[in-house]
C-alpha cells in the first residue's frame, strides 16, 4: 500500500507528538510533558472548529465560549464535589463529581447546547456577519462569567485535586497527557469519519455552492446547524481537559483573544487538513514557549510570523510540506 | 432624585453611544467601500489615545494632544492601508480576520514596548471642566456633554461629506460598484486608502476623547471593538445611518440597563441577590438585544441593498 505525503506526513506528526513527552521523561525534563499536554488539547479544540471553519467554511469567531464552558464545567462539578456540596437542589439533588467521564459527558452536552443556541440565531447569517455575531456571543459569555460572583467571577475558579479517570493515576503528568493524546485521535477519527460521510459532503459543498446543494434537495441550514453543535462540543471537551490541566478556570479562556488563537492554529496547520490544527497546535505551542523565553515581546513576533503566513504562505504548514489539497 | 439620576444615565448612555458612533462609523465605512472586516479598529483607537495623551503630556495642552490623535491615528491607518491592508480586499473573510488579528497583535505589543505597561492619564481641559445643571437639582459632567457634542457634529459633517462632496460621491460610487469607479478613471488605490485613513482618524478621535475619562493603556480599545460590531450588526453592515441608530441603541441600553435592572429585580427578590442578577443580565443585555433584532432582520436595521 502506497500512502500518500499528507498521510505520511500526519503519521510522523502523530508519533511526534507521542514521542515528546516519552522523551522528555528519559532526560528527565518532566515540564516537556505539560507543553506536549499543551499541544495535545489546543490541538483538540482546533480539531473541533476545524469541522465549521475548515469543513463548512463557518468562520466561527466564538469557538472560546465553547472551550470556557467545558471549563467551568469542569470546574464548577469539582469544585462542589470537592466542597460536598449539591450542584443543584431543586427539583432533585444533584451532586457534583469529580470523575472526569461524567464531566466530558456534561462538557460535551452542555457545549453541544450552547452551539444549538448560538448556531441557530448567528446561522441564519453568513460572511462578515456571521464572524462578528459569532465573536458578539462569546464575548457575551465572557462578561457573564465575569459578572457573575458564585463561580469566583474575574478571579476565576481552582480546581484542587485534578479529576479521577478510572483506573489511571491523573496527577502524574504523563498518565494525564496519554489520557488527553488518545481523545486527540478520538477526535481526529470523528473529523475523519464526518469528512468522509454523507454529512461531510453535503458540509463541505455547501460551502462551496449553497444554491446546488439546496437545489437537489438538502437543506444548508441543517447542515451546518449540525456541524457548528458537533464542533462545539468538540471544542466544550478540550476546554473541560485544559481546566484539569492548569487546575484552574477563569473568564480567559472565554476571551476573543483564545477564540482567535483557535483559528490561528487551523491556519498556522493547513484549513481543513485532518491534522492541520495538531501541526498548528504543535507549532503554536512551540513558537510560544521559545520565543517567550527569548522575548517579553513574543506577541510581537507572533502578531509578524502571522501576518506573514497571512499574506505569503496560504495553506500552512502541511500545506507547504504536503503540497495543495486535493480538494479545495 | 430618581429623575436626575434617570436624566443622568441617560446622557451617560448617549455619550457611549456617541463614542461607538466615531468606532462604527469608521468600520462600516470601511466594510462598505472595501469590503474588509478590520479587526485593528480597536488599536487605531488605542493609537489616538496614546498620541493625546503623550502630547498632551509634552505640551500641555489637550488640544495639540487632539490634534495630534487624529493626526496620528490616520498616518498609522494609511501606512497599515498601504503595507498590509490592501492586499487584502480580494482575499476571503478568513484571510482579512486573521491578517487584521495579527495587527491588533503587533499593535498592542509595539505600544507596551513604547509606552510602557502602566496607564497614561489624560486630564479633561479646563475649558471643559465644570459641570452644568439638569433638570432636577443634579449636575452633569460638561465635558461629557462636549463629547455627544462632538459626536452629533460629526454625523452631521459625515453625512454632508458623503452626499455633498465630490469625495462623497467617490466613495457612494465605490460602495454600490468597485470595478465601474475604476474604469471610469478614479484613481481607486488612493481613494481607498483616504477612506481607511478617515475611518482610522475617526477611531482616534474618540480614543482620545474617552481617554480624558479613563486611563489610556494597552488593550483599550477592544471592548470597545466588539461594541462596536454589535452596533453595526445591529444597524445593518455598511449603513452609516444604521451606525448612528444602531450606537445610540447600544449605547443607551446597555447604560440604562445596568442601571436600572438590578433595581427591578428588587422588586421580586432580595436586594442581594437582585444585584448580582441584575448585574449579570445587565453585562449581557445589548447581545440579548442583537439577537433579537437578528432574528427579526438578519440583515439588521438598515441592511444595504447589492
Amino acid at each position: 500500500m502506497k500512502l500518500s505525503r499528507e498521510t505520511t506526513i500526519n503519521i510522523v506528526l502523530a508519533l511526534l507528538l507521542l514521542a515528546l513527552p516519552l522523551v522528555a521523561m528519559q532526560i528527565g525534563k518532566p515540564f516537556y510533558v505539560t507543553l506536549a499536554t499543551r499541544m495535545a488539547i489546543l490541538g483538540l479544540a482546533a480539531v473541533g472548529l476545524n469541522i465549521a471553519l475548515g469543513l463548512g467554511g463557518l468562520v466561527s469567531f466564538g469557538h472560546a465560549a465553547f472551550f470556557g464552558v467545558g471549563g467551568y464545567v469542569a470546574g464548577i462539578m469539582a469544585t462542589h464535589a470537592f466542597n460536598a456540596t449539591p450542584l443543584a437542589a431543586f427539583p432533585f439533588a444533584i451532586p457534583g463529581t469529580n470523575q472526569m467521564l461524567v464531566i466530558w459527558a456534561v462538557a460535551i452536552v452542555v457545549g453541544g447546547l450552547l452551539a444549538l443556541a448560538i448556531g441557530a440565531i448567528s446561522l441564519r447569517t453568513s460572511g462578515v456577519y456571521f464572524i462578528m455575531i459569532t465573536l458578539a456571543f462569546a464575548q457575551m459569555t465572557y462578561y457573564f462569567a465575569i459578572s457573575w460572583p458564585a463561580y469566583g467571577g474575574e478571579d476565576g475558579l481552582s480546581i484542587y485535586v485534578r479529576n479521577a479517570f478510572p483506573g489511571v493515576n491523573t496527577a502524574v503528568p504523563l498518565n494525564y497527557f496519554l489520557i488527553c493524546y488518545a481523545v486527540l485521535l478520538a477526535a481526529l477519527l470523528v473529523f475523519a469519519l464526518a469528512r468522509n460521510s454523507r454529512f461531510g459532503a453535503a458540509l463541505q459543498a455547501a460551502r462551496q455552492n449553497d444554491v446546488r446543494v439546496a437545489s437537489v434537495g438538502i437543506r444548508p441550514f441543517r447542515v451546518r446547524l449540525a456541524a457548528f453543535v458537533i464542533s462545539g462540543m468538540i471544542t466544550a471537551l478540550a476546554g473541560a481537559l485544559f481546566a484539569d490541566l492548569n487546575r484552574f478556570v477563569s473568564p480567559s479562556m472565554l476571551s476573543w483573544h483564545m477564540s482567535g488563537e483557535f483559528i490561528v492554529l487551523i491556519i498556522l496547520g493547513g484549513v481543513g487538513r485532518l491534522f492541520g490544527p495538531v501541526a498548528g497546535a504543535m507549532l503554536f505551542v512551540m513558537f510560544e514557549y521559545i520565543l517567550g523565553g527569548l522575548t517579553e515581546r513574543w506577541q510581537l513576533f507572533l502578531g509578524l510570523a502571522l501576518l506573514g503566513v497571512v499574506l505569503f504562505a496560504r495553506g500552512g504548514l502541511i500545506g507547504l510540506i504536503a503540497g495543495k489539497a486535493r480538494h479545495g | 432624585m430618581q429623575t436626575a439620576l434617570f436624566i443622568e444615565q441617560l446622557l451617560n448612555g448617549l455619550q457611549l453611544g456617541v463614542m461607538l458612533f466615531l468606532m462604527a462609523a469608521g468600520l462600516t465605512l470601511i466594510f462598505g467601500v472595501m469590503g474588509l472586516i478590520n479587526l485593528a479598529h480597536g488599536s487605531l483607537y488605542m493609537v489616538g489615545a496614546f498620541a493625546c495623551a503623550a502630547v498632551a503630556a509634552a505640551t500641555g495642552s489637550f488640544w495639540l494632544g487632539l490634534a495630534a490623535s487624529l493626526a496620528a491615528a490616520a498616518a498609522a491607518g494609511a501606512i497599515v492601508e498601504i503595507l498590509v491592508i490592501r492586499r487584502l480586499y480580494e482575499r476571503d473573510h478568513l484571510d482579512q480576520v486573521l491578517a487584521t488579528f495579527a495587527l491588533i497583535l503587533i499593535f498592542s505589543e509595539g505600544t507596551r514596548w513604547i509606552f510602557g505597561s502602566f496607564p497614561l492619564y489624560l486630564d479633561i481641559p479646563p475649558l471643559l471642566q465644570g459641570s452644568v445643571p439638569l433638570p432636577g437639582g443634579s449636575r452633569y459632567q460638561l465635558y461629557r456633554l462636549a463629547i455627544i457634542g462632538v459626536g452629533v457634529a460629526v454625523a452631521v459633517g459625515l453625512y454632508f461629506l458623503i452626499a455633498r462632496t465630490r469625495l462623497g460621491m467617490r466613495i457612494r460610487a465605490g460602495e454600490s460598484d468597485r470595478e465601474m469607479i475604476g474604469a471610469l478613471g478614479v484613481d481607486i488605490r488612493t481613494l481607498y486608502t483616504v477612506v481607511f485613513a478617515l475611518g482610522a482618524a475617526l477611531a482616534g478621535l474618540a480614543g482620545a476623547l474617552v481617554g480624558a475619562l479613563q486611563s489610556v493603556q494597552v488593550g483599550m480599545g477592544e471592548p470597545v471593538l466588539i461594541l462596536a460590531f454589535v452596533v453595526i450588526v445591529i444597524g445593518g453592515i455598511g449603513s452609516i445611518k444604521g451606525a448612528l441608530v444602531g450606537a445610540v441603541i447600544v449605547g443607551v441600553v446597555d447604560t440604562m440597563g445596568r442601571f436600572l435592572l438590578p433595581q427591578l429585580f428588587t422588586l421580586v427578590m432580595p436586594a442581594s441577590q437582585a444585584t448580582t442578577v441584575g448585574a449579570a443580565l445587565a453585562s449581557m443585555l445589548i447581545y440579548i438585544v442583537m439577537a433579537v433584532i437578528l432574528a427579526v432582520r438578519p440583515q439588521g436595521l438598515f441592511a444595504v441593498q447589492r
